[in-house]
């Protein structure tokens, strides 16, 4: 079985902290790290070659610093890894990156199941996934949670949807786009590290895939951003103090008070 | 021509709420490009009743697919039948909720029809020389708010984020035109079927349709506390949420986390209860219209974003408010 787990480089977010007079993230010091949810995407992976057996192929598509989180995912055990980056690939939205992505896939070995994390935290559009399965006329399984079986032929999962947990069953190949249930992503081991080090990693550009150029970067991206803003934190917050008995009282009268004017307590009974 | 379509989603025939907020957003566009506003519907033996409330709330023409296999949503299958309407009408605009449904045949439809999709957006507007659709959405955690476009690709296609718009009220006397779309068997795409649904009795609703919301953190202490959320939940008509850490920590189930990696949700109320606020917190909760923080801590993230905050011990706190909501029902 060959697997296809493409993943995204994002800034380090957990410990941003906020400038309160601009609302906007202070990155300095952030470092890129792989997108958290692909490395849901990277376990399920390799627990599937674990039970099945097979190759997984890692790809991302970014800048030289990029090949860090390729080297990351060979160091948690996948197998190969291919880097895509050209100047022609730079501003590409979610449409072009698809289709980029897609058009390496469809020159590596044949593909049983590509596996996706939900969205990255950085765009935090969730379109690749879905965009990669049309591009190369497979099936689509997004939000998975759980894989139930899987054969050579078809794979029955289930998805969590907003009314609760829905069981499919896809032939292969098709595409997967996973949540945080599904697994508990693993460390890279020392000697998967070891291989990530040594490991010679393929860099594609657009020459290399056989494309249509009016459809890479900025110039192929149907969608413009014209304007970037930093939300002001513009809500006034009302805090009271709750210490002891009376002010635990009392704030709470005024809490109810709150939530009446703004007609958030639920409607009762004799009302 | 310039119409504006939704995509309304419907469970077991019954039209979800999403479609009426999504109808209430293209109004005001529809209004905006004097052009007709549609509803599109792909299901199975609905009535015609249930559709004409689509028309009650706003849409001038309904479309309805109706097939056996459009009763559960299968991404091909929906996918091919939006990809034939839009090349049959070729309408100006697309809309579909950001839920679970419209993130994964939108950006499926938009490769197909080579248009531009932008996602969760939170504001939509008539840019007035252009009549390009403005998409405004957050981004990096909600750090920032971009603004989008699709100058040269029509559709323009959005999916919005549920609860950022209220539904229209509702007008019986409202007119306008249901067209029944006739079934084309070649839409149908077997490759994924959809075996059933698991009742899981902790999901008891969605959490990004609920107009109240009340998530527990780490200053609960324990699994046991837990129930302090889970009852003032039930006595508000509330969902239930949680922290991440609280779900790592086995109190609730991952259908209720809220934030970066679990659900961003806009509800009316939004009450944080021993939630310290970490950054992927705040970005799955910042659009909520009103966000309330109990906390120890008064220097606590969450009460940075926060309407209104109680600084102290939950322990007393919500025993309290408990016992005054119960006081207040048997009034």
């Amino acid at each position: 079985m060959h697997i296809v787990v493409p993943i995204k480089q994002v800034p380090e977010t957990s410990n941003v902290q906020m400038d309160k007079e601009s609302g906007t993230m202070i990155r300095s010091g952030s470092d890129a790290i792989v997108n958290p949810l692909d490395l849901y995407a990277l376990e399920t992976a390799l627990q599937i070659k674990e039970r099945h057996g097979g190759k997984i192929t890692v790809i991302t598509m970014g800048p030289a610093k990029a090949i860090k989180v390729l080297k990351e995912a060979i160091a948690m055990g996948c197998d190969e890894a291919l880097h895509l980056s050209d100047r022609a690939f730079g501003g590409a939205d979610t449409w072009a990156t698809s289709y980029t992505i897609s058009k390496a896939i469809e020159k590596l070995d044949k593909v049983d199941l590509i596996i996706a994390g939900e969205r990255a935290t950085d765009g935090d559009t969730g379109q690749v996934g879905p965009g990669l399965a049309s591009w190369l006329g497979m099936s689509l399984v997004t939000y998975t949670s759980h894989i139930e079986e899987i054969t050579d032929s078809y794979l029955v999962a289930e998805r969590l949807l907003e009314e609760g947990y829905v069981k499919v069953k896809a032939n292969l190949p098709t595409v997967l786009t996973v949540v945080k249930e599904i697994a508990i992503p693993r460390l890279p081991t020392l000697k998967g590290k070891k291989r990530a080090m040594k490991m010679e990693i393929p860099l594609w550009g657009a020459k290399e895939l056989a494309c249509d150029p009016n459809n890479l970067g900025l110039q192929g991206s149907p969608t413009r951003v014209v304007r970037i803003e930093s939300p002001k934190l513009t809500r006034t917050c009302t805090v009271v103090r709750a210490t002891d008995e009376a002010s635990t009282h009392e704030a709470v009268d005024q809490l109810l008070q709150f939530l009446a004017d703004k007609n958030l307590l639920p409607r009762r009974k004799d009302q | 021509m310039k119409d504006v379509w939704t995509l309304s989603e419907q469970h077991a025939g019954k039209l979800k709420e999403v479609s009426y907020e999504l109808l209430a957003r293209g109004r005001a566009l529809a209004d905006t490009l004097a052009s007709n506003l549609c509803a599109i519907v792909l299901g199975n033996n609905m009535c015609e009743q249930e559709l004409q409330t689509l028309i009650h709330h706003g849409a001038d023409i309904v479309y309805y697919v109706q097939a056996p296999c459009l009763e559960e949503m299968v991404c091909e299958t929906h996918a091919n039948v939006l990809e034939a309407l839009i090349k049959r009408y070729a309408p100006h605009i697309v809309l579909s909720a950001a839920t679970t449904m419209g993130r994964s045949v939108l950006p499926y439809v938009a490769v197909k029809v080579h248009t531009g999709l932008t996602a969760d957006c939170t504001d939509l507007a008539i840019e007035e020389e252009t009549e390009n659709l403005l998409q405004t959405r957050p981004a990096i955690g909600g750090n920032i708010l971009a603004t989008i476009k699709t100058p040269h690709h029509r559709p323009q296609m959005a999916t919005v984020r549920p609860k950022s718009f209220r539904k229209l009220q509702i007008d019986t006397a409202r007119t306008g035109t249901i067209v029944n779309v006739e079934w084309n068997p070649a839409w149908y795409d077997g490759r994924v079927q959809v075996l059933g649904i698991r009742e899981e009795s902790d999901v008891d609703g969605a959490l990004e349709e609920a107009d109240i919301v009340i998530s527990g953190g780490r200053g609960l202490k324990k699994r046991d506390n837990f129930h302090l959320i889970e009852t003032l939940a039930h006595s508000m008509g509330a969902q239930v949420g949680a922290s991440r850490d609280a779900v790592d920590r086995g109190w609730k189930s991952y259908p209720h986390q809220v934030g970066l990696s679990g659900k961003t949700i806009s509800p009316k109320l939004y009450m944080g209860i021993g939630i310290s606020g970490a950054v992927q917190h705040l970005a799955g909760i910042k659009t909520s219209e009103c966000i309330v923080a109990i906390n120890s801590d008064e220097h606590a993230n969450l009460i940075q974003v926060a309407d209104f905050a109680v600084v102290g011990d939950l322990f007393a706190i919500v025993p309290e408010l408990l016992r005054r909501l119960a006081e207040m029902d048997g009034e």
